[in-house]
């Protein structure tokens, strides 16, 4: 019988595996360029990602500035304006969101939360970083080329997105864009199996899969959808690169172009949809379940207690994780396929809110008689489980066939993504961020500036996203240029356009606080000391701060306990390390 | 806090049988799968990763076919060969399935030989699989000559629908690089297993890591993986 712990005084099993020897970097190059050290490469990721999103934000105001101010900035065009929403949403949904919380977060926090040297294959995951920051090159340079990057929106719908009308469709847009997002797969698939190898099989003597911090669970989950997801956008990428390229028409009808016939003829517009949607449905939840880790963590550490009901809440990730790849046909509701079909998504889809709900419960039941501390990222928590609250009511209507076929291409459902999963996993961010940059520069940032910041950026994001949900009501359609005065534009809506491109900016302008603080702070920030939150998991317990190469020193950590003893009834100190013995069998592990 | 014995690592503790080892594997701590390298447990999550990539190609295909309206050419006829002055059906497609299922039995065998630390018989057994590999690669060339020549394209060809040649060309050319990638590796393995670089230990250049005899088997389980491909394609795409 293998010996597994059934209490906690039993011992701990020996180690299985020898303890890897790291490749130490001998050179300047190696260390800090292309470095093998997962923490490295993560904030290589962060960085990158960090940049990209710095280029969409922008995009956003110029689409905000065209909307509210029509005709006054003439450089923006038509063109323009479609080629500023295709690249805004497709960096902000893979480039950043995608690669922060996976190869960001899940770089760092891996191997140090699970108590490992390292991720598994060092070198696999500098290839992915480095692939990584290829696809973002060939996407960047969609701006620099003749007629621009694709304007076919972010969801690249054939056959609009290869035809001449779309900007780039005819040109090198389209080409670049769906290059980049074939790079993007291939890297981000060595750096996902790296994280799921890590997971499974790299974990420290006593690290079993349900001692895992909630953080580890989300990344987890989410990296193996991404690697189930992702073929589905990389065979219609390539598909759609030979109809555009090879003159196939894999997805190309018989089409009448400018009183031309073009070549294509047979092909399947609804194919593409569909593939892409079984990519594009998980991917929502590929953001979103490492955000739900995060933001458990982050509510237990600032709350000091434990997160309410463990067990239900790895759960419930992995049963959402499971049910989103058979609701992606609710994009489609008026995409022309056979109506029965809606009927079975449109429940799947309900049925998600199921386990959701049972998250959310769970993190308001942490919160519940806790010891509150508003710092930031507990703010930021707070704001992000009202946000996730807010954007999901939302879901229910759009979820719903008949609610949903009126309220489509509106607004409306711009409204509802951004509160979902463009703000609230981006809350998260935040708060992971100040919550770990302590770890990761053994600085604290700005107390101030960072209140500033939090409360600029959640009360404008609301500021800006609930008119939106009013003038999807009103029957304002999304993806359109101008829309003059009109009866879904009457001058009123036209007025509450101006203050929403306003709050964009504001908040927009917000951000820029936050990256001086995060300048300012590596320098001039507070020293944090080793474990400035007082908190559980390992990657507090390092020897030093930052983390050394090989995150541990000379001897790999032994856990003992789960990720939550907070506020333990008889124990000296409002919190135990996973990594202490727990000799009189105190530990809440088993009580919840 | 009791202290721990330390067993000699790498050795299978005895596991208990049937569901209740399952669970008790899963509920442990380090390893969910016990002795299995994390090069093993990498591959095998890749080929799950691929087979979502391979069941879209053909997924997409297949949409494609059912749903023409325009006459599917009939695969017994396009991938017929003249031969003596019959037109012999299939039969290019026959041989190149037989090279390729052969090569995955020379390949267990490289497997089983290597884990004897036989150098000699593993790699030749290696080149030999690779051989096959590059005789199917060249086989699939042929093909599509014979196929180009005949008027076949990726946007048209002379007996129906353009899908055809489209769905024809991607997914034998992505499959046939997927086989020429595993040749490519079992090339440099075969070369590191004959000159003993697995019973030195000797670093990976690009990687630092020792070398083990067990890539013979991970390299393996990429090539039997290509086969299993090709066993689909073979069925979907020329026996429908």
């Amino acid at each position: 019988m293998v010996n597994i712990p059934s209490s906690i005084n039993d011992p701990i099993p020996a180690a299985e595996v020898e303890d890897v020897e790291l490749y130490h970097p001998h050179s300047w190059w190696t260390t800090y360029v292309f470095s093998q050290d997962a923490k490295v490469i993560a904030i290589q990721y962060s960085l990158t990602a960090i940049s990209i999103g710095l280029v969409a934000l922008v995009l956003s105001w110029l689409m905000r500035l065209q909307l509210a101010f029509p005709g006054v900035f003439t450089f923006i065009d038509a063109d323009r304006y479609y080629q500023f929403i295709t690249m805004h949403g497709m960096i902000m949904v893979i480039y950043l969101l995608t690669a922060l919380f996976l190869g960001g977060f899940g770089n760092y926090l891996i191997p140090l939360m699970l108590g490992a040297r390292d991720m598994v294959f060092p070198y696999a995951n500098m290839l992915s970083y480095w692939i990584y920051l290829l696809a973002v090159l060939v996407l960047v340079a969609g701006f620099f080329v003749p007629g621009g990057p694709t304007g076919a929106g972010w969801t690249l719908y054939p056959p609009q997105a290869v035809l001449s009308g779309t900007p780039g469709g005819q040109d090198w847009g389209i080409i670049l864009m769906l290059s980049s997002l074939i790079l993007f797969i291939i890297g981000f698939t060595m750096g996902g199996l790296n994280y799921v190898v890590t997971v499974l099989q790299g974990r420290a003597r006593g690290m079993t899969l349900m001692r895992m911090p909630l953080t580890i669970w989300g990344i987890f989950t989410a990296t193996v959808m991404a690697l189930l997801a992702f073929p589905a956008l990389f065979v219609a990428s390539v598909m759609m690169l030979f109809d555009r390229v090879l003159g196939t028409s894999f997805f190309m009808p018989a089409i009448v172009e400018m009183g031309t016939q073009l070549q294509h003829g047979g092909g399947s517009p609804i194919l593409f949809q569909h593939l892409f949607w079984f990519f594009g449905h998980p991917e929502v939840y590929i953001v979103a379940l490492p955000a739900f880790g995060i933001v458990s963590d982050l509510i237990s550490v600032h709350a000091r207690k434990n997160i309410f009901g463990y067990r239900m809440m790895v759960w419930a990730i992995v049963i959402i994780g499971a049910l989103s790849f058979v609701v992606w046909a609710h994009h489609m509701y008026v995409s022309g396929m056979n109506p029965n079909f809606g009927f079975f998504f449109a429940t799947t889809t309900l049925i998600i809110a199921v386990p959701t709900a049972i998250k959310v419960y769970n993190w308001v039941l942490t919160l519940w008689r806790g010891d509150i501390h508003l710092t930031i990222p507990m703010l930021f928590a707070l704001g992000f489980i009202v946000t996730f609250v807010n954007g999901g009511l939302t879901g229910l209507f759009l979820g719903n066939v008949v609610v949903d076929v009126p309220l489509s291409d509106t607004m409306f459902v711009v409204a509802h993504f951004h509160m979902v999963m463009g703000v609230a996993p981006i809350m998260v961010i935040f708060g992971a961020i100040y919550h770990w940059y302590p770890k990761i520069t053994g600085r604290m940032l700005d107390e101030t500036m960072g209140r500033i910041h939090f409360w600029v950026t959640f009360l404008g994001a609301y500021l800006i996203f609930f008119p939106m949900h009013y003038l999807g009501l009103l029957g304002a359609p999304r993806r359109y240029y101008e829309l003059g005065e009109s009866v879904v534009n009457p001058p009123s809506a036209h007025d509450l356009n101006i203050f929403i491109t306003l709050m964009a900016l504001t908040v927009g302008a917000a951000q820029v606080l936050f990256l001086f603080n995060a300048a300012w702070s590596l320098r001039r920030g507070k020293d944090a000391g080793g474990n400035p939150w007082r908190a559980t998991t390992l990657e507090w317990q390092t020897p030093t701060t930052p983390p050394p190469h090989g995150n541990f020193g000379k001897e790999l950590p032994v856990v003992y306990r789960w990720a939550y003893d907070y506020s333990v009834p008889g124990a000296p100190e409002d919190f135990i390390p996973q990594n202490e013995p727990d000799p009189e069998n105190r530990s809440r592990e088993h009580a919840s | 806090m009791t202290d721990v014995v330390e067993t000699e690592t790498r050795i299978s503790q005895p596991r208990p049988d049937g569901l209740r080892g399952f669970a008790s594997d899963w509920a442990s701590d380090q390893r969910t799968f016990k002795n299995v390298s994390w090069g093993k447990a990498m591959m095998w999550i890749f080929l799950l990763s691929d087979t979502f990539v391979f069941g879209c190609f053909l997924l997409a295909y297949m949409s494609a076919r059912m749903s023409t309206t325009v006459p599917w050419p009939n695969p017994s006829e396009v991938f017929a060969l003249n031969i003596g002055g019959t037109e012999v059906p299939l039969i290019l497609i026959a041989i190149m399935t037989f090279v390729l299922i052969s090569s995955s039995g020379t390949m267990a065998m490289a497997v089983n030989f290597g884990y004897r630390r036989d150098r000699r018989k593993t790699a030749l057994l290696m080149l030999l699989t690779a051989f096959f590999g590059a005789t199917f690669v060249g086989m699939q060339a042929f093909e599509w000559t014979k196929l180009i020549s005949e008027g076949v394209r990726p946007w048209g060809n002379p007996w129906g629908a353009p899908q055809f040649g489209s769905t024809f060309f991607m997914i034998t050319g992505f499959h046939g690089t997927h086989v020429t990638i595993g040749v490519i590796f079992l090339l440099i393995i075969a070369r590191k297993v004959w000159r003993g670089d697995f019973d030195t230990e000797k670093r990976g250049f690009f990687t630092s890591r020792k070398g083990h005899y067990e890539i013979v088997e991970i390299t393996g389980l990429y090539w039997h993986f290509v086969d299993l491909v090709w066993v689909f394609i073979f069925a979907f795409f020329y026996l429908w």
